[in-house]
């Protein structure tokens, strides 16, 4: 099966006066349809700004600086703005951490989705109309014809992101990408969203790209995980090996820091921050921190081994199950 | 072991009304939201108590209340036996009014961006006339930062080391309790990690009391002795934390943990929490719970369960055993 979205050697640059900044730093993966894709990172790893730069949303000075970005083959990361504008929504649906910002405060909700499905999709307002209804109806929410008319500050944060995902769904789009869709929810209502989500992606066949901190909510939502560290890809990988046996020094240390029961009285800490972006170390970003790094490591730029998945880019890695995390 | 802490009974409302005139040419009444109602528990001296619940459960009101940040609307708040809203001798709730401390959120928020490390580290002291000298530089020490670091401004700081100043400032009048308001649900998962265990040394060094506000089940089940667990400004149960995280009694802390997503939660097929958290203005009659509860009956929806004992813990439910 061909990969529904391929980035390759993805790198975003913002100049600055002094220098040149590398949010995203030669990020490569790939997506297959129907798959949920999750990518986490502690924050300024890139994950947003890869996101971004998938959808063409990147915040002037940011630009793609180099590596291609493909949906179903086609080259999309250096299409004109205007040929973009119909790519995202229709065929790339998005859905942001604060649903309320996704919204338009002075339209009704129903409005909005059956806006939006005109504008992708050749139908007539009355179909639109009923289109956008099953959506509402699907997100499951309750008595949606009576919720048609009314305003996103009517709503409470769970049911607006339920709003947001009708949104995002609607135009039936090959590809959600989720940046932190849940992290301004409580967890029962994040437990609901995540739910809600998975299960709209598989009736469909769409495939999530789902940004998160939250290794916890990746665990159990995602088929595939992707760790970044400083711009740059550390792992990527099926999410159950990744998690039980990681191979990158950081994905065992993100993870043995997270609390969980019988951790002992204290938590292992990876020592240290991330760096900034202006002042990322040569070879392994990671290498300051890291315990098992050698003189190479502070020189040349980390191997990748294993292939292609999972695969991590380190030198040094942890062997299968040699450190019980 | 004696109670640092005592509660009983705390209620806090506050008016959410319209302005008197909205009222009179609408004709609306005076509207309340109960952000806490009837909230009894204790700490014990040199443990960590936690709060959990999700938003509008009224964990933060506590907190406020207990520094003196809020007043409560009913109910009793005693420290070392005093009970700081009725007593009269403002010498002994100064005392203990420099026992307590807290620490924030925020960082970025709870800084003065434009005050040194070393006057906002010295504040909590010099503000009750106290002597300073030296004691800014061997707090940065003992938190982890340099020495050097006094001088400088918040800005020149990382989320992490801005929570480390929070805690030296929080240590700096030498506090019994220190009410953590979130304390690492700003900062990323590596981070928090480093500040857990400086909150751990901190208090077995120093033999503090950590009253521990999160709604981080896997954070409070690394830092707490004892927990409670709040829904809706009620406090709907209490345990230590091996009894709670092994039998949780009420439907809600059932509920909230199996919500809470795991790393080894790798394909589980879980069933999504029913419904939403209810207004507080207009909470539900009875067990405010009810119209979530797998297991509500009718007398859930009419009598409003009292806090009883239940073998090791203590629980507000009709139904739990």
């Amino acid at each position: 099966m061909d990969a529904l979205l391929s980035l390759r050697e993805l790198t975003v640059e913002i100049p600055t006066r002094h220098t040149t900044l590398r949010p995203v730093d030669r990020v490569s993966f790939d997506i297959m349809p129907g798959e949920i894709l999750g990518i986490v990172g502690e924050s300024g790893a890139g994950k947003s700004m890869t996101g971004n730069a998938i959808i063409g949303l990147l915040d002037r000075p940011a630009r793609v600086a180099e590596g291609e970005i493909r949906l179903d083959g086609r080259r999309i990361d250096n299409l004109k703005p205007e040929v973009m504008r119909k790519i995202r929504g229709k065929r790339i649906g998005m859905v942001f951490q604060d649903p309320l910002t996704s919204l338009n405060p002075l339209l009704p909700v129903g409005d909005q989705i059956a806006e939006t499905i005109r504008e992708h999709l050749f139908v007539s307002r009355r179909e639109a109309e009923n289109r956008a209804l099953t959506a509402l109806e699907e997100v499951g929410i309750p008595a949606a014809r009576e919720r048609w008319k009314s305003y996103p500050h009517e709503f409470s944060g769970g049911m607006r992101q339920r709003v947001v995902i009708a949104l995002a769904l609607c135009a039936e789009p090959q590809l959600v990408i989720a940046d932190e869709p849940t992290t301004a929810l409580d967890v029962s209502i994040q437990a609901q969203i995540l739910l809600l989500l998975k299960q709209l992606c598989r009736n469909h066949g769409t495939a999530i790209m789902l940004i998160t901190h939250d290794m916890g909510v990746i665990a159990e939502t995602a088929d595939r995980i992707a760790i970044m560290y400083a711009g740059r890809m550390v792992e990527i990988g099926p999410v159950r090996e990744v998690i039980s046996n990681p191979a990158h020094p950081y994905t065992a240390g993100l993870m043995a820091s997270i609390p969980r029961a019988g951790a002992g009285n204290r938590l292992s800490q990876i020592a240290g921050s991330m760096p900034r972006l202006s002042a990322v170390p040569a070879g392994c970003a990671f290498n300051p921190r890291c315990n098992r790094a050698s003189e190479e490591c502070r020189r040349d730029p980390p191997p990748v081994i294993g292939s292609p998945d999972p695969r991590a880019a380190c030198r040094h890695p942890l062997g299968r199950a040699t450190e019980a995390v | 072991m004696t109670a640092l802490v005592r509660i009983e009974n705390l209620s806090r409302t506050f008016d959410v009304s319209k302005p008197w005139l909205n009222r009179i040419l609408e004709g609306r009444r005076k509207v309340f939201l109960h952000a806490v109602s009837e909230v009894g528990f204790e700490i014990e001296e040199r443990s960590v108590y936690a709060l959990v619940g999700e938003s509008g459960s009224g964990k933060s009101t506590i907190g406020k209340i207990i520094v003196g940040l809020l007043t409560p609307s009913e109910g009793i708040v005693e420290i070392q036996g005093i009970d700081l809203f009725r007593e009269t001798t403002s010498v002994k709730t100064d005392k203990i009014r420099s026992d307590i401390q807290m620490i924030f959120q925020d960082p970025y928020a709870s800084l003065n961006p434009r005050w040194r490390i070393r006057d906002i580290i010295e504040e909590p002291v010099a503000s009750r006339g106290g002597a300073t000298g030296q004691s800014a530089e061997d707090l940065l020490k003992l938190i982890g930062l340099s020495p050097e670091d006094a001088s400088k401004f918040p800005h020149e700081f990382s989320g992490g080391q801005r929570q480390r100043i929070c805690i030296a400032r929080a240590l700096s009048s030498q506090p019994k309790l220190i009410v953590c308001d979130e304390p690492t649900s700003a900062l990323d998962v590596s981070i928090q990690a480093q500040i857990l265990n400086l909150m751990k040394d901190l208090q077995e060094s120093f033999g503090l009391t950590y009253l521990f506000i999160s709604h981080d089940l896997t954070v409070v089940r690394h830092m707490a002795d004892r927990i409670g667990v709040l829904y809706l400004g009620r406090l709907v149960e209490e345990a230590n934390k091996e009894e709670l995280f092994a039998k949780p009694k009420h439907p809600y802390t059932r509920m909230l943990f199996d919500a809470a997503p795991r790393l080894d939660g790798s394909g589980r097929s879980n069933e999504a929490p029913k419904g939403e958290i209810p207004d507080p203005i207009n909470p539900p009659t009875g067990c405010v719970f009810h119209p979530r509860c797998p297991i509500a009956i009718k007398r859930c929806r009419s009598e409003r369960p009292e806090m009883r004992p239940l073998g090791a813990s203590r629980v507000a439910c009709h139904m739990a055993e």
